[in-house]
């Protein structure tokens, strides 16, 4: 990736937080003592519960991130985050109750098929793109929805809680927390989707880059008739890129419900699902990238009820904020045009000295 | 006013490459002024800076006489330059009259005044001879009157310095004809016409004057009717060019590619390709001629495997093929240059040395158990690059898409001759190229000929197919109407199978 990409989602950021302190200037505010407060509640001086609060964040944003960002390298928009992480986080939390078994075989087991209920829910878009070339951006919105209502039905049925509007919790041998993670963080609920969601990144970064098999799945998603042409599999590999991004959903569905959460609530769908397009769009599509920008993310958010509680500005600066950036980064040929017409500006005025 | 339009020392720099170098153009007013050089000379850069879409390192511009700052296209459009790109900017599912207006639209009583437009439209289109229907839908007409909208763009807008990119590249014969006619007729009525091709023939149908560029450098303007298209195709390619292929007789061993009773349609279920009997043999080139739209492009994808057949047999060496899938047929030895470069040939967002690889990234050494080796592909990519004369910025990175299509075109035929399958299909090798590139291409095609290899070439350009082919067979309605031997026939002859007229004297 050349260094002139890498600048745009840079200065999105930096122009997002500038905006940010004008409205707070105009609002009667302090931005930095804000800005600082923000910082702080992430944990970035030195609070580690906070801090393990802030990775805590991130991990679901990475894997929401990655499962958007690998469908859209291979030519896939996958708007059904949401939904393949609701199911995996149904299922994941469905086994975190209805069994006992010993705790590490527990959360092994509930996680894969997390992983398996993610990729199930990316098949069938998958699928009806395949076979009938029905555009993935329409049927994914469906399926977020039929996510939702189904566990808006399963979870009563099958888990029914203590409040009927969420799920029994899950028996601690299925989640994904541990003590010494628990204890080294003071408390904090980050937990082992964090190295989950890391070595994901790893995984994505090393099937796109360095396998045929990644070659392939890019090469179908820039050029369906060239692909056909070179004797690749184009079906199946279709079929395959939304699978594997709804498994990276999914997995995001373990860590948050098995993680952060121990039980499911009802009639809502995951707001990860969506933040991954942000994070994606972001992290230039990229792994690092969107691991990256997860923790940007992830410390935002973790830090804005502390700024809220100690400075009075409201927490909802943060989302604005947050879409202040990824309108700038959305209209990065607005940014590119800026870049150059300054860089001319600078040649121009070194020229005249 | 001697000129009209002066581009003085012109330079414009692409990342690893100069475009133009020191480019200077002169054109007269009235004239029409060709610009020829072989692909990725800087013609349309040069034009582009012209049209306000670049903006020149170093140089001057002059329109009537006066210099001028082109930052962008609304800047050409006041100073009266209309450009019609090599790909058209149309929106599709607009109509004529829409596509026309788009951008100046003007309003009556609160809604598109589309009527006087369209009158307007027509207004023109009759007097410059421009038929077209001004309430038609893009998506519905033909390439060569979405050009036409085109022309008709620019003469809405009052333009008279007209620059066209390399329009004959999409017309059929008859477009081009037409579109001769319309040139002349526009320079008649004292319209500026700058005309980019490498097509000699063009020029000297309708250029006054021609400026040549090579490599990025200008390097002579010359009177058309005093210069021969040989000394001209020299001037392009910087050394002399042989219009002749040079082969020798061919010598046919035994029959490899053998086709029979095919039958396939088309993407609307009619039936494209009629009883199709072929048999090719190792160490010849068997040309198929016709006018385009005869089922050609579907016996290709038959024969290829991109498109099922309904009835018959394809053979390679007495190993049915008819339906293997792709890849299958590419290890049973089938290579193919595909017509489209854009569609099949290339995936124009991978680098170069991606799309060298595109069929053999699987198999070693490109990869082993599923990791790519990217050593060995950057190796293999640099030596076809080096080998074949890629042209591009970057080299084996360098993005497909940022390169010119004769060099697109090159890559393609350097991945599929090196391969070296014993039956190469090879479609409309040289569509769109200059003559240097075409001369390189056909050398190379012949060379896999005398290697013993069994070729079988569509072209749309007759010459091409009598230059290369030791054997023509005539498509005409989706039958092979006629085989002859390229010794022993002439263009009439072709021309008049192929209007369906040899039909009756060979059955
Ligand atoms: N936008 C671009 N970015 C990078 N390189 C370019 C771009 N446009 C053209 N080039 C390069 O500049 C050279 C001249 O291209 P072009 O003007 O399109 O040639 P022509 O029209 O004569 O075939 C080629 O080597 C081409 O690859
Ligand atoms: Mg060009």
């Amino acid at each position: 990736m050349n260094k002139k990409k890498i600048i745009i989602p840079l200065l999105a950021v930096l122009l997002g937080f500038i905006t940010g302190a004008i409205v707070m200037i105009l609002t009667g505010h302090n931005p930095i003592e804000a800005y600082s407060a923000l910082l702080k509640g992430a944990g970035l001086f030195g609070d580690v519960k906070r801090f393990g609060d802030t990775l805590l964040n991130m991990t679901t944003l990475i894997l929401t991130g990655l499962s958007v960002a690998f469908a859209f390298r291979t030519g896939l928009f996958n708007i059904g985050a949401a939904g393949q992480m609701l199911m995996g986080g149904f299922v994941a939390v469905l086994i975190g109750v209805k069994f006992n078994l010993p705790p590490f075989i527990h959360v092994t087991i509930a996680t894969i098929t997390a992983v398996l209920a993610g990729a199930a829910w990316g098949y069938i878009p998958g699928l009806l793109k395949a076979k009938f070339r029905i555009h993935e951006v329409v049927s994914t919105i469906m399926m977020n929805y039929i996510a939702m209502w189904s566990v808006y039905y399963l979870v009563p049925k099958y888990i029914p809680g203590s409040f009927s509007t969420e799920s029994k919790a899950i028996n601690t041998s299925a989640s994904l927390r541990t003590e010494w993670l628990t204890n080294l963080f003071k408390g904090s609920y980050v937990n082992l989707g964090l190295f989950l969601a890391l070595i994901a990144v790893l995984l994505i970064w090393w099937i796109l880059e360095k396998t045929t098999f990644g070659y392939e799945l890019k090469a179908v998603g820039f050029n369906l008739h060239a692909s056909q042409y070179a004797g690749m599999k184009v079906n199946r590999n279709m079929i395959l890129s939304m699978m594997i991004s709804g498994a990276l959903a999914g997995l995001a569905g373990a860590t948050y419900y098995i993680g952060y959460a121990n039980n499911i609530k009802i009639g809502v769908l995951p707001s990860q699902g969506y933040d991954g397009i942000a994070v994606a769009l972001l992290g230039l599509n990229s792994p690092f990238g969107v691991a990256l920008t997860a923790l940007l993310f992830g410390f935002m958010n973790a830090g804005r009820l502390f700024m809220q509680s100690s400075t009075s500005v409201p927490n909802e600066l943060v989302p604005i904020i947050i879409a202040i950036i990824i309108f700038f980064a959305a209209t990065s040929l607005m940014l590119e045009t800026w870049l150059k017409k300054s860089e001319k500006f600078f040649k121009k005025s070194e020229g005249g000295k | 006013m001697e000129y009209i339009i002066e581009m003085i020392n012109i330079r414009k720099e692409f990342p690893g490459i100069v475009a133009n170098d020191n480019i200077t153009l002169q054109v007269k007013p009235g004239e029409i002024h060709a610009l020829l050089g072989e692909n990725g000379a800087g013609k349309s850069t040069l034009m582009s800076v012209l049209f306000g879409l670049y903006q020149p390192e170093a140089g001057t511009i002059k329109v009537r006489g006066k210099e001028v700052k082109i930052t962008n296209p609304n800047i050409a459009n006041d100073l009266g330059i209309g450009m019609v790109h090599q790909h058209f900017k149309l929106v599709h599912n607009f109509t004529v009259t829409e596509n026309i207006i788009l951008g100046m639209e003007r309003v009556k009583n609160g809604k598109l005044d589309i009527d006087s437009a369209a009158k307007r439209i027509e207004e023109l289109s009759k007097r410059y001879k421009l038929t077209v229907n001004p309430h038609a839908k893009i998506e519905d007409i033909s390439v060569g009157m979405q050009q036409r909208v085109e022309i008709l763009k620019m003469l809405y807008r009052d333009a008279e310095i007209l620059i066209f990119d390399e329009p004959t590249a999409v017309l059929t014969p008859q477009e081009i004809e037409e579109l001769m006619h319309i040139m002349k007729n526009m320079a008649a009525e004292g319209k500026t016409i700058i005309i980019i091709t490498h097509k000699l023939k063009e020029i000297k149908a309708v250029a006054d004057r021609c400026t040549v560029i090579r490599k990025g450098k200008s390097i002579a303007t010359v009177d058309v009717k005093e210069t021969s298209e040989e000394k001209m195709a020299e001037l392009m390619v910087g050394r002399q060019v042989s219009f002749k292929v040079d082969k020798k007789p061919a010598n046919p061993g035994k029959e490899v590619l053998r086709i029979e009773n095919l039958n396939v349609k088309d993407n609307r279920g009619i039936k494209a390709v009629k009883d199709v009997n072929l048999a090719v043999r190792s160490g010849e080139i068997l040309g198929v001629a016709g006018v385009d739209g005869n089922g050609q492009t579907e016996l290709i994808e038959a024969i290829t495997g991109l498109r099922n057949i309904e009835s018959g047999k394809i053979f390679i060496n007495d190993i049915e093929i008819s339906n293997l899938p792709v890849r299958k047929r590419s290890e049973a030895g089938l290579g193919h240059i595909p017509e489209d470069r854009h569609k099949h040939g290339l995936v124009l967002d991978f680098s170069l040395e991606d799309n060298m690889i595109l069929e053999t990234y699987y198999k070693e050494p490109f990869s082993s158990k599923g990791i790519l080796n990217r050593e060995k592909i950057r190796s293999y990519a640099e030596d076809l690059i080096k080998q074949f004369d890629v042209r591009s910025g970057q080299g084996a990175t360098t993005l497909t898409r940022s390169m010119s299509g004769g060099n697109q075109q090159k890559a393609i035929i350097a991945r599929e001759v090196d391969r070296s399958p014993e039956v190469l299909v090879v479609a409309q090798p040289t569509r769109g190229l200059d003559v240097g590139a075409i001369e390189y291409i056909h050398k190379r095609i012949v060379q896999e000929r005398d290697k013993g290899k069994t070729i079988l070439l569509f072209s749309l350009e007759l010459d091409e197919v009598l230059n290369l082919s030791d054997r023509i067979a005539v498509m005409y309605e989706g039958e092979i109407v006629g085989i002859v031997n390229a010794s022993e026939t002439n263009e009439n002859e072709l021309g008049l199978m192929m209007a369906g007229g040899g039909r009756d004297s060979h059955e």
